[in-house]
């Protein structure tokens, strides 16, 4: 178990080295003069030269690579141009507000998503079968985006019963802290209860043909016992590796959600920071978020070792 | 043993099987339907035979649907269908572009880093560090850096996706490396880049097609995602995502705007699932599970 830990452990250094290289070049693949890029047409020479000067693009490259890295270590992510002031300040702002979109978003879907899943696998080939799967395929096609517009339409507009946009921190009050992100968590979980349903069903009729369930039923177990004893667990270990991809999936859905209903997110920062050309910020946000989901699924890994006995007793 | 089950079974050709397994696989035919219908519409986009996207008609301002505007018009007066049509050339040759850069480098990167065990340390990492940001994130980073445009966009949704497809050819090499047929292959003299080419990825290519296929709607559904963001062509250039967006400012009095391109979307989307789900039960087997 501990040599599981520490492999999974050595193996995510290459990838946070890789991931901290790919946001730095980030600024680099700018065609032509990133600091003209950057400072827009109407800058002046001036301009550009202190943009120049802040971002450090007048050093030679190892040289801004290592002032990068000594400068990341001490977790300073740089100054936004247009907030004015530190990076990381903005993100942590802002983070908790993406984190529990996500959160809530994801408590609706697994629920869901691994019901219809099961449900779907245990009445495989009937109309029920085809018409959970048939739902499933039509949330992992419909942009969220756009589902939540019609959101927007049906719940706000014509019901009245969610805000249309707006967030209120859960300082205020948990109850409409929840109220504005119901909206925008339903519109994200919908994509993520199709992703979680087809998966459910596949792994779940993956265990239903194992040798095990076909003895557990030989020897006269009820359905119900095979199902709740011997099915169940076996599915639901595979199950968790893919709250992993549920939340790179939430993650990427928040950066247009949180535009759409206006939530003060790191999502919203990255698209502002595109907006205003603010390289800073699109650097020290993208860098947090995979640093967040690398994170994710390193715990992921580990509670999959952990659970699963195979592993676990090695 | 009864008699019948001795009678001899007429030999069918593996090409004629296959083609029979795709025409009798009911959601292979819906979705390959439906992406015969979002080409020709792409067609008649790009030949301008569904009216003119770009023309403006102050008196027919936010016109609901109606018979001579099957989905309404916009704040300027423009035909929503028009608009819808013309956009789906767009997203057919974003989504195009970006299966064939996906397919060319997630194969080429797959394959060697498959096929050398050497190299397959280095270039996994780096594409395990690509996939370890969001999707869309990468993607609008890297187009923003880029610049807005049709040909950044490409490039931002090529680069973001290849890693997955990469990971899947690299996966499916490992798997036929080391089997007899390489082997001989090996002693009979043959090169690596002969091996690779002519034994290694054609036995590799099914769940690379399959893959495609899903690369092909999450480009779409990308695209659409960030034209909405104002990161991809930008407008009067119709694309389904800046309808949308478009049509935000007016959901209340005009929703048509839209939804009409929302449904076009969902539709190619998911005909392209339909598609990509009935290739992997037909060319794949051992994926799926029925």
């Amino acid at each position: 178990m501990i040599e599981v830990i520490l492999r999974r452990l050595i193996s995510t250094i290459p990838v946070l080295i890789g991931v901290s290289l790919i946001t730095f070049g980030l600024i680099h693949i700018i065609p032509g003069d990133p600091a003209i890029v950057i400072a827009g047409p109407d800058a002046s020479v001036d301009q550009v030269e202190s943009i120049r000067q802040l971002l450090g693009l007048d050093r030679p490259l190892h040289i801004q690579m290592s002032v990068w890295y000594m400068n990341l270590l001490q977790g300073d992510l740089g100054n936004s141009f247009m907030l004015g002031r530190s990076v990381l300040q903005a993100i942590q702002e802002r983070l908790p507000t993406t984190l529990l979109l996500t959160a809530y978003s994801i408590v609706i879907t697994m629920p869901l998503g691994i019901a219809a899943g099961l449900l779907a696998a245990y009445r495989q080939n009937t109309w029920v079968d085809t018409a959970v799967m048939s739902v499933a395929l039509l949330g992992v096609s419909v942009p969220s985006f756009w589902l939540s517009i019609m959101g927007i339409l049906v719940f706000s507009v014509m019901l009245g019963w969610l805000p249309s946009s707006g967030y209120v921190p859960p300082s205020e009050g948990i109850l409409a802290c929840l109220q504005s992100l119901t909206l925008p968590a339903f519109s994200l979980a919908v994509f993520q209860i199709g992703l979680l349903a087809r998966m459910t069903r596949a792994t779940t009729l993956e265990v239903l043909r194992q040798d095990f369930i076909r003895t557990a039923r030989a020897k006269g177990l009820a359905e119900w016992k095979t199902v709740a004893k011997h099915a169940l667990s076996n599915v639901m270990i595979p199950i968790i590796t893919v709250v992993g991809l549920l939340v790179n999936v939430a993650i990427a859905g928040a950066v247009v959600i949180e535009q759409i209903f206006v939530l003060p997110g790191v999502g919203q920062l990255v698209v502002q920071g595109i907006l205003r050309r603010d390289y800073p910020v699109i650097q020290g946000s993208i860098l947090a978020v995979a640093l967040i989901l690398v994170l994710i699924n390193l715990i992921v890994d580990l509670l999959y070792a952990y659970l699963d006995p195979r592993l676990r007793n090695d | 043993m009864t008699e019948s089950t001795l009678q001899a079974v007429p030999l069918e050709k593996p090409r004629n099987q296959l083609l029979s397994r795709m025409l009798s696989h009911r959601g292979l035919v819906i979705g390959a339907g439906i992406l015969v219908v979002m080409v020709l519409a792409g067609i008649v986009g790009l030949l301008g035979l569904a009216g003119d996207a770009l023309k403006i008609s102050y008196q027919s301002r936010f016109v609901e649907p109606s018979a001579e505007f099957v989905f309404g018009t916009d704040h300027y007066g423009r035909s929503i269908f028009s608009r819808v049509v013309t956009g789906t050339h767009l997203s057919l040759l974003i989504g195009i572009s970006v299966v064939a850069i996906t397919a060319v480098f997630g194969v080429l990167i797959g394959a060697i880093a498959g096929y050398f065990p050497r190299l397959d340390g280095l270039i996994m990492r780096c594409m395990d560090a690509l996939m370890a940001f969001p999707p869309i994130m990468l993607a609008i980073a890297i187009a923003a850096a880029l610049g807005a445009g049709l040909l950044n966009l490409i490039v931002a949704l090529g680069i973001t996706y290849t890693p997955r497809t990469a990971r899947i050819v690299r996966a499916a090499v490992l798997g036929v490396r080391n089997s007899e047929y390489i082997e001989s292959a090996r002693l009979s003299g043959a090169s690596d880049g002969r091996i690779i080419v002519k034994h290694v990825l054609p036995n590799s290519m099914a769940p690379v097609i399959v893959d495609l296929t899903f690369v092909f709607a999450y480009a779409i559904l990308a695209e659409a995602a960030l034209s909405f963001l104002g990161v991809g062509p930008p407008p009067p250039v119709p694309t389904w995502g800046n309808i949308i967006a478009e049509g935000r400012d007016y959901l209340v009095d005009a929703p048509w705007i839209s939804i009409f391109p929302g449904l076009a979307i969902g539709f190619s989307v998911l005909g392209l699932n339909l598609l990509g789900d009935g290739l992997r039960d037909v060319l794949d087997p051992r994926l799926t599970s029925k």
